[in-house]
């Protein structure tokens, strides 16, 4: 950690609103948002197009045990279902969720804009590019080299971003940074349609990417993106004070002993490399990043020691929840998770938003 | 000059004939003015790509979209269906222009050019496939050669048909377009070339009203199909070694079997007459099934 800490309230900005928001994550609502996140993976373990029943999916775990002598009720089909498809595919929307709107609420207390999500500055513009490319140059059947190559371009996205707001010569801005974001964005958007619509045939391909979800994942992608969620949300984890000085302004941090360049891009970079990880995994999801830290903060606290530890738990268990509802609405067909996450999401936040707007100040 | 009525003449007689639903998706652009012989033929749609060389147009043929691979010796351009650039079109001095579809307004504005257009949609089904060719052979002057190609693939597919064996019991059959499980049910045009041999999609069970559903892996693999018929070994690089990676695939009979067929994605999703030879290789898959079977 740094040098200094945040023990005593600060004496201004929202964060210091009252003793026991200071404080960081309310007793009774961590504890809601574990349950809900093992809720959420126990239900989408539970429930899919086969249907397998609760007591023997518990056995079977069990049985998958060491030093348990339990059996398996399921038969090879089923327990392949469980273990193979279902289970990675849970686990991995769990990770996913968790990442982004981790990386959500830290951008939005780097760039102090509530309207920041993991994608402002090229993350998801950078993967689109590096996907496609992949796709159309390396030739169809890119199982292996697909999430590198989303990987690369999100965080060159993100490099040329940075590298671009710093050169703009107003280095301690954030609104160059993010004038830069959108610059780059644009840019390899640009590039992206450029090269699908040189390569035709490989548009089904490229706009499944697009679209995201987790219909074929398994534990070889999981195994892929957990070192980079763990590390990412660690860092932004230990940065949560960080993100409080943050939000009193650049000059104020200053003041108070913090380098706010080196944090912020300390804080940049962990949230990007996750980022990035798990866009190469799952493609685009868009709404988790930004709905979930302002349902926390609506809710909760505006305090980022309560929002991001909540966010991560919060955020695996809405998009477990999410990718269940993609595949049991129209079951055995699917819907694209981002309308899940959208079209369930957006009225929930409608009402979190009323009723914050009736109690709050 | 002659007045040539597309589309909807076939439209109407195919709806009063086969009684299918017509959702007006056949009627294409009406009637149309064609020169006597077009001798400058662009072709925009992959499948009238196929169907002006299967009737014997092809030496009118002077340029095709960029998705037409198929025959190899047609003129192969960058001119896109999809996005159509008049001028680019133009600049090939058509005096018949055939499209898919109406993409960009390319129908009234090549119209405006004073070039003939025919529009041949998507077909529902192979009564629909053979009208397309009949109308691209009268409108190319080569009725005859038409009629010929429709015949030759009726006899095909019907000899195919009646000797394949017919099943013992009703089968299913998982048809792949991409790597995500998206499938088509069996009211497609390739839905109903699967009943012409007793085989059923499993994507039917898919609620919604989709006709090409993204199915969950679990669902494929719990409902062990058949038959896998691979339709983006091109598009997606598919193949029997890969769908056998896939977690929990080795579980399904037909991987274990080899029960699977890997098409190339033109021939499965093109209307024109290389459908005889897909029918054929669905015909030999089914034949080993019921080896298997006995």
């Amino acid at each position: 950690m740094t040098a200094w800490t945040l023990d005593t309230p600060a004496r201004r900005g929202p964060p210091a609103r009252s003793e026991v928001r200071a404080r960081g994550v309310p007793l009774g609502w961590g504890g809601c948002a574990v349950a809900f996140l093992a809720g959420s993976l126990v239900l989408g373990l539970s429930i899919g197009p086969v249907g397998i029943g609760t007591g023997s999916i518990a056995t079977s775990a069990l049985s998958h045990l060491p030093l348990l002598d339990a059996h398996s009720p399921l038969g090879a089909i089923d327990e392949a279902i469980l273990w193979q498809v279902r289970a990675p595919r849970v686990v991995l929307a769990a990770l996913v969720g968790g990442m982004l709107a981790t990386a959500g609420s830290a951008y939005q207390g780097v760039f102090r804009n509530p309207l920041a999500d993991p994608y402002l500055l090229g993350v998801a513009a950078g993967a689109g590019l590096g996907a496609t490319l992949a796709i159309a140059y390396a030739g169809a059947g890119t199982g292996e080299l697909l999430p590198v190559a989303a990987f690369a371009g999100a965080i060159a996205g993100v490099a040329g971003a940075y590298a671009l707001g710093r050169s703009a010569g107003v280095a301690e801005s954030t609104g160059a940074l993010i004038l830069a974001g959108v610059a780059v964005a644009a840019f390899m958007t640009a590039a992206q349609t450029f090269v699908q619509e040189q390569h035709a045939a490989t548009l089904r391909e490229v706009y499944s990417w697009l679209l995201g979800g987790f219909g074929g994942a398994d534990w070889h992608e999981v195994a892929l993106v957990v070192p980079y969620v763990a590390i990412g949300s660690a860092v932004i984890l230990a940065h949560r004070r960080v993100l409080d000085v943050l939000s009193l302004g650049d000059e104020e941090a200053g003041t108070l002993g913090l380098g706010v360049r080196r944090v912020r891009l300390a804080i940049v970079v962990a949230a990007t490399a996750g980022t990035a990880a798990a866009v190469a995994v799952s493609g685009l999801i868009g709404f988790v990043g930004i709905i979930v830290p302002h349902t926390i903060r609506l809710l909760v606290s505006s305090s980022y020691r309560a929002i991001v530890p909540l966010s991560l738990l919060a955020g695996g268990g809405f998009l477990v929840l999410a990718d269940l509802i993609a595949r049991a609405v129209l079951s055995p067909a699917e819907l694209p998770i981002g309308v899940v996450t959208a079209f369930f999401g957006a009225p929930f936040f409608a009402i979190v938003l009323r009723r914050a707007r009736r109690v709050g100040p | 000059m002659f007045r040539f009525k597309a589309g909807r003449w076939s439209a109407l007689t195919l709806c009063a004939v086969a009684l299918s639903a017509c959702s007006g998706g056949l009627a294409a652009n009406g009637e149309v003015e064609i020169p006597r012989e077009p001798h400058r033929i662009v072709s925009l749609s992959p499948s009238a790509t196929e169907d002006l060389y299967a009737v014997g147009a092809g030496g009118q043929v002077v340029a095709v979209d960029s998705n037409s691979t198929y025959p190899p010796e047609a003129p192969r351009t960058k001119l896109s269906g999809y996005t159509p650039n008049l001028e680019a079109i133009a600049a090939y001095r058509p005096d018949l222009v055939v499209v898919a579809g109406d993409a960009d307004h390319v129908v009234a504005q090549l119209r405006k050019l004073g070039v003939a257009v025919l529009v041949e949609p998507p077909a529902p089904d192979l009564a629909a496939a053979y009208s397309e060719i009949e109308q691209l052979g009268k409108a190319s002057g080569h009725l005859d050669g038409a009629r010929s190609a429709v015949a030759g693939m009726k006899h095909e597919i019907g000899a195919i048909v009646a000797a394949a064996p017919t099943p013992s019991k009703p089968l299913s059959v998982y048809h792949e377009l991409d790597q995500t499980y998206f499938s088509a049910t069996s009211r497609t045009f390739i839905g109903q070339i699967y009943a012409l041999l007793g085989l059923r999609s499993i994507a039917d069970e898919a609620k919604g009203s989709s006709e090409y559903p993204q199915l969950s892996g679990e669902y494929v693999i719990a409902r062990d199909p058949d038959l896998i018929v691979l339709a983006d070994t091109v598009c997606c690089g598919q193949s029997a070694a890969t769908v056998a990676a896939r977690p929990g695939w080795s579980r399904i009979a037909a991987v274990r079997d080899g029960d699977l067929v890997s098409v190339d994605d033109s021939i499965a999703s093109r209307w024109g007459p290389r459908i005889v030879l897909f029918v054929k290789r669905i015909a030999n898959a089914v034949g080993k099934l019921e080896e298997q079977r006995e």
